[in-house]
């Protein structure tokens, strides 16, 4: 008996699919880039407690377009999830509609932070905490950008039908990040825009 | 050029030693030298004894091996003691006792005998002495002079990039950072000069950015306040005083102060009473009459990249120059 | 180069295997070859490349430090000259070589196949190879960076530092950060997912304890200089304020997440090289290390603490005491897992019969200077008399001991040591004992009177000294040490070419070693081993001679690759249970192309492109799907 044999026994028979390389790889990625926006956010606490005035100098912004937007990116981690268990039960079209979903609440969710940056009455160069604010929201863009990209490629994967009930590796690959894009920006929502309103 | 440099060190110094820190002659500077001594004492035991241990086990003597088996068993006990126990009963003793010089050295005991604002700039020490009154306060630079036996509290900041405050033979390192106000103290045990180094790489002349603290008892330090808070007077001799014409003529009233004129520009040090000090350029060179020319007509020789420029003078105008800046006593 | 002798001694080759495994001939292979031995190659190579360059550029600069008032250089000169030391020592060789005998030895450490990730890993050489391109393209324009390899701000923001000196160093760093991180990411899974059965945590080479925690430090620290640098590029070309006073940023900003990243990174530089000595003493010590468990213990422990010492760099900053004193103490503990460490080695020395060659001879002169680096960074711990001690002489001292101790020596026993297993031939011993002394002695002739030029108040960074302050004799002797210790190295160069084509033949196992790189042959098969062998101890072929009851089976197993495709197994990450097998790919010309993409996108940051960053991105965005997008074959099985 070949060792693919055994283990394909093994697996059906007893152990749980253990967890592919690429999904570590990806685990790892994120505790990468936790770490950056950790860095992030200790720059802007940092630099909010060596501030002589008030931090944030303008006093806290504003939640007008910010909060709608925050339950925005949570419902693409819905869509998201639907989307991913859908496919673990041989459901591809849910596959496909959820991707799209979500591929487009991205976009939305980048749009309107793109309005909200145009509403602000300051630039990276006004005052650090003026670039502190577009640095970590852009970083956060960004990697919201990308996740989009990877959203689509995966879309044109489902559509292609690549994917099934025992093929999803990239799909939950591609689903974990964008959890995670989503649990940044609960981080950075909470300490730059809800943190200055508990003084 | 070279000779210059090592009587501008040695002015500065006031002997031909080096500035070592392993003896202080200030009361922050005694205690951090005998922190220092004790930890390298223990480097250089500890650095001898594992290097003995190192060649015993190369060199020691083994029977000869009667079976190519081989055992796993054996010296965990070196590294318990060795490597945990030992070094944790010298790291815990160095540890409290460096704990305790750095408590008792943070702050002077007793309040300070007066406060000296440095602002460091590229390549020079703006010195700035308080007063109750505005007759009173003046600045200066790169030469400090402190009562004896006082301590003197030092605040410190920047107009540029990191500087750092560093006395080696009254005290530590502190640095001068822009947008902070740092505060440092030092107390001189004897009189004498204290040659002084930045102690942060801070671009081009770095390697030139040098001062002197001196400390001197009380009543030389109070004739030497006196002396420098009041303004420069009229000079007497005629090439003196055609020199204060081209001073504040040209470019070098833009740059520099001399309390009493018009000059009142403040990117360059302040040069009121420049020839009380020993050395020019921030310590690069000696003051005399032959060195104040040739830095004043090529600053870029000495010091490449200084920020000064060379001010076209005919040869007159710079003897008269310098004729007048050798009376700002 | 191909090599048919045996895989497993008594074996014949695998023709079969040989046909899959080996790299495409031409471009294809040169350009896209994933066999991580071909990798690890250049990675050492390249590294020793960075290596050459760094010394030279400390040569030059030693020559004009030789007496007081020397006018060889000009300042700038000088400061470009320490400015790239650095950064090429600290960045582009220390890391990377250690990368090298990493991605050489993992997959024969562990009876696999290949990484994890065959083609991250040739990604991981290419970003590190562009990226010192691009920061020496510097030179090219006469824009070299010279705000030290530390970059404080505010000197470094465009104020005080126009031009694109600095923009080449920060966007040059983010660049090398591509590189370690996907580095990293590979060594953590392949240690954790593809060793071979029976291969348990407990079992794993002392040298992957070092590799394995430097790989997470740098997933935690890298970010931290990555945000510094960002912001560096940041103030420096579009106005932002995180490092200026005057807009309510601060340049303390720049130094704390600087050394966030730093002191953790002197651990990830130091870390596998130790783990090389506690892997190869015991071959010329006739046992084994003493003290397995700790050692791996320890290392994991300095990792750690390694991110809560950072603050020691900063002790002239002005800080309170309270913090000043806290960073203190943690830098005095963390000299404890390094000593555990030391007496380990010399337990095992002591105990064992030693052999002395010359691999032998650089661990035991690496032993010596960790201890003359370690305890001079003791001195540095006291916080007040740091004040002293800090940019001056006396600290360049300290990190030349510990980074050419710890580094650079056990990277040339490790040299001597798998030369063979590499190239088939032995290393000439006798060039080899001219060797380490010439470096031993030089580097100590060079560097200790360092020390004593600090404690008379030498200043570092400076590009000339006064007459008259005691330094001139000092450093005259430095500057002959560090010429005897260039000597010592080109003689490594000189042994390493002329062995290459002279030196005796080297069989699978010519030091008789314990580990399973030694049960293949020299150099190994593409496919490393004809089966997969299991594992049953730590010294899979010391096993007949050693009192510890574990039993490898060697010479039989899974051959895999039925299908005529590359493969290897997965197993489970601590017991090492056989879980499936993994399907490997093949040589592409993506990772070469993607590195190239971003190597373009940074050229357009640096010249303040929208149009070339463009088309650099689009193309990086292309690119990746590309690489990522499965094969025909991969579409027909399940996954």
């Amino acid at each position: 008996m070949t060792v693919a044999t055994a283990a394909a026994q093994l697996r059906r028979l007893e152990y749980p699919r253990a967890r592919s390389p690429g999904f570590w790889g990806m685990m790892l990625l994120i505790a990468t880039e936790g770490a950056l926006f950790a860095y992030l956010l200790f720059s802007y606490f940092y630099l909010g407690s060596m501030a002589a005035g008030p931090w944030p100098p303008d006093g806290p912004p504003s939640l007008r377009l910010v909060l709608p937007n925050t339950l925005l990116l949570l419902a693409s981690s819905g869509t998201m999830y639907w989307a991913e268990a859908g496919v673990k039960r041989g459901a591809v079209g849910r596959l496909r509609i959820g991707l799209v979903a979500t591929a487009l609440l991205g976009l939305v969710f980048l749009s309107v932070q793109g309005v909200e940056y145009s509403n602000k009455p300051f630039t990276p160069a006004t005052s650090a905490y003026a670039s502190l604010f577009y640095v970590i929201t852009g970083f956060h863009g960004a990697h919201v950008a990308v996740g989009v990209l990877m959203m689509a490629t995966i879309a044109i994967r489902a559509f292609l039908g690549h994917f099934g009930r025992n093929r999803h590796d990239a799909v939950t690959n591609v689903a974990w990040y964008w959890h995670f894009v989503d649990v940044v920006w609960l981080c950075v929502f909470s300490s730059l825009y809800v943190a200055p309103y508990l003084g | 050029m070279r000779s210059l440099r090592a009587a501008a060190a040695l002015a500065l110094t006031g002997c031909g030693a080096s500035p070592t820190y392993l003896r202080g002659s200030g009361y922050v500077a005694d205690r951090l030298a005998t922190l220092g001594w004790g930890l390298l004492a223990i480097a250089a035991a500890v650095v001898v004894v594992i290097g003995l241990l190192v060649l015993a086990a190369v060199l020691r003597r083994r029977p000869p091996a009667s079976t190519d088996r081989m055992s796993s068993a054996g010296g965990l006990s070196w590294i318990v003691i060795g490597g945990i126990v030992v070094p944790a009963v010298i790291l815990l003793g160095s540890m409290v006792y460096s704990l305790r010089v750095l408590a008792a050295t943070d702050r002077p005991e007793a309040k300070p005998a007066l406060a000296i604002q440095v602002i460091g700039h590229r390549w020079w020490w703006e010195v700035r002495y308080p007063g109750s009154s505005p007759q009173e306060t003046f600045t200066t630079a790169n030469e400090i002079h402190v009562p004896v036996g006082l301590p003197v509290q030092l605040e410190l900041t920047a107009a540029d990039v990191i500087h750092s405050f560093w006395i080696p033979q009254l005290a530590g390192k502190t640095d001068l950072i822009p947008g902070q106000r740092n505060v440092a103290w030092i107390e001189a045990d004897t009189a004498g000069r204290y040659w002084g180094h930045c102690g942060e790489y801070c671009g081009l002349q770095h390697a030139n950015m040098m001062m002197a603290v001196v400390a001197e008892a009380p009543a030389e330090f109070s004739r030497w306040l006196e002396a420098q808070r009041r303004p420069a007077p009229t000079p007497s001799l005629p090439a003196a005083l055609a020199g204060r014409a081209v001073f504040t003529r040209t470019a070098c009233a833009m740059c520099h102060t001399v309390r009493g004129t018009e000059a009142s520009g403040v990117l360059g040090p302040d040069l009121t009473h420049l020839a009380s000090r020993r050395s020019i350029a921030a310590g690069a060179l000696t003051n005399s009459h032959g060195n104040l020319a040739g830095w004043i007509a090529n600053p870029q020789a000495l010091k490449p990249g200084v920020l000064m420029p060379a001010v076209p003078l005919q040869p007159d105008e710079l003897h008269a120059l310098v004729s007048y800046l050798r009376d700002l006593r | 180069m191909a090599t048919t002798a045996p895989a497993i001694p008594g074996r014949a080759p695998d023709e079969r295997l040989h046909q899959i495994w080996e790299t495409k001939p031409g471009l294809l292979g040169i350009l896209g070859t994933v066999d991580h031995k071909e990798i690890g190659r250049r990675y050492l190579v390249t590294s020793f490349l960075f290596l050459i360059a760094g010394g030279l550029e400390a040569v030059v600069m030693r020559l004009q430090l030789t007496r007081s008032d020397l006018r060889l250089l000009q300042p700038e000169q000088y400061n470009q000259l320490f400015t790239m030391h650095g950064v090429t020592m600290i960045f582009w060789y220390a890391a990377p070589v250690l990368s090298g005998f990493s991605n050489f030895l993992w997959p024969l450490l562990i009876g696999a196949r290949d990484m994890a990730f065959p083609r991250l890993n040739a990604y991981s050489y290419w970003t590190f190879l562009l990226s010192g391109i691009f920061l020496y393209s510097s030179a090219l324009v006469g824009q070299v960076p010279d705000g030290g390899w530390f970059a404080y701000v505010p000197l470094t923001r465009d104020a005080f530092s126009p031009g694109l000196n600095m923009d080449f160093y920060a966007l040059g760093l983010v660049f090398l950060t591509i590189s370690t991180t996907a580095g990293a990411i590979n060594f953590i899974v392949t240690l954790f997912k593809l060793r071979a059965p029976g291969m348990s945590i407990n079992r794993i080479p002392l040298f992957m304890w070092g590799t394995l925690t430097n790989s997470f430090s740098v997933l935690f620290a890298l970010p931290a200089l990555t945000v510094a640098c960002v912001m560096l590029y940041l103030d420096r070309g579009v106005g932002t304020r995180f490092f200026d006073p005057g807009g309510g940023g601060h340049p303390l900003l720049w130094q704390h997440l600087f050394w966030i990243f730093g002191h953790p990174w002197v651990y990830i530089i130091v870390l596998p090289a130790m783990g090389i000595v506690s892997h190869a003493l015991p071959t010329f010590c006739r046992r084994p290390l003493v003290g397995y468990t700790t050692v791996a213990l320890a290392t994991v422990t300095t990792g750690i603490l390694g991110f809560g010492v950072w603050v020691h760099h900063m002790f002239a900053t002005g800080l309170p005491p309270l913090a000043t004193s806290f960073f203190s103490a943690a830098s005095f503990a963390i000299t404890i897992p390094s000593a555990i460490a030391v007496f380990a080695w010399i337990a095992t020395i002591w105990t064992g019969r030693p052999v002395v060659r010359t691999p032998f001879l650089f661990m035991v002169g690496f032993i010596v200077l960790f201890v003359i680096g370690g305890v001079s960074g003791v001195a540095t711990a006291a916080a007040a008399f740091d004040q002293q001690l800090t940019d001056t002489y006396f600290v360049v001292a300290h990190i030349h001991y510990v980074l050419i101790g710890i580094n650079l020596f056990p990277v040339v026993a490790g040299i001597y040591y798998w030369f063979p297993k590499i190239t088939g031939r032995m290393m000439s011993e006798r060039l080899g004992r001219w060797n380490f002394w010439t470096m031993f002695l030089g580097f100590n002739l060079g560097f200790f009177p360092m020390h004593i030029a600090g404690l008379l108040g030498m200043p570092r960074r400076i590009y000339t000294y006064p007459a008259g302050l005691g330094w001139d004799t000092v450093n005259l002797i430095t500057t002959i040490g560090s010429f005897v210790f260039a000597a010592g190295v080109l003689l490594l160069v000189i042994n390493v070419i002329y062995s290459r084509r002279r030196g005796l033949p080297a069989g699978p196992n010519p030091w008789d070693a314990y580990s399973l790189e030694w049960a293949t042959s020299s150099p190994p098969p593409p496919y490393n081993f004809a089966v997969i062998p299991t594992v049953g101890s730590r010294h899979p072929l010391w096993e007949e001679r050693l009192d510890e009851g574990g039993r490898s089976i060697l010479s039989e197993g899974p051959a895999l690759d039925e299908k005529g495709e590359k493969e290897t197994v997965e197993s489970s990450p601590l017991d090492s249970r056989l879980t499936d097998v993994l399907r490997m790919p093949e040589d592409t010309y993506y990772p070469f192309l993607h590195a190239l993409a971003v190597m373009l996108t940074f050229y357009g940051l640096l010249l303040r492109s929208h149009r070339v960053a463009g088309v650099g991105l689009l193309l990086v965005a292309l690119l990746t799907a590309g690489w990522l997008w499965p094969a025909r074959r991969e579409l027909r099985e399940e996954e």
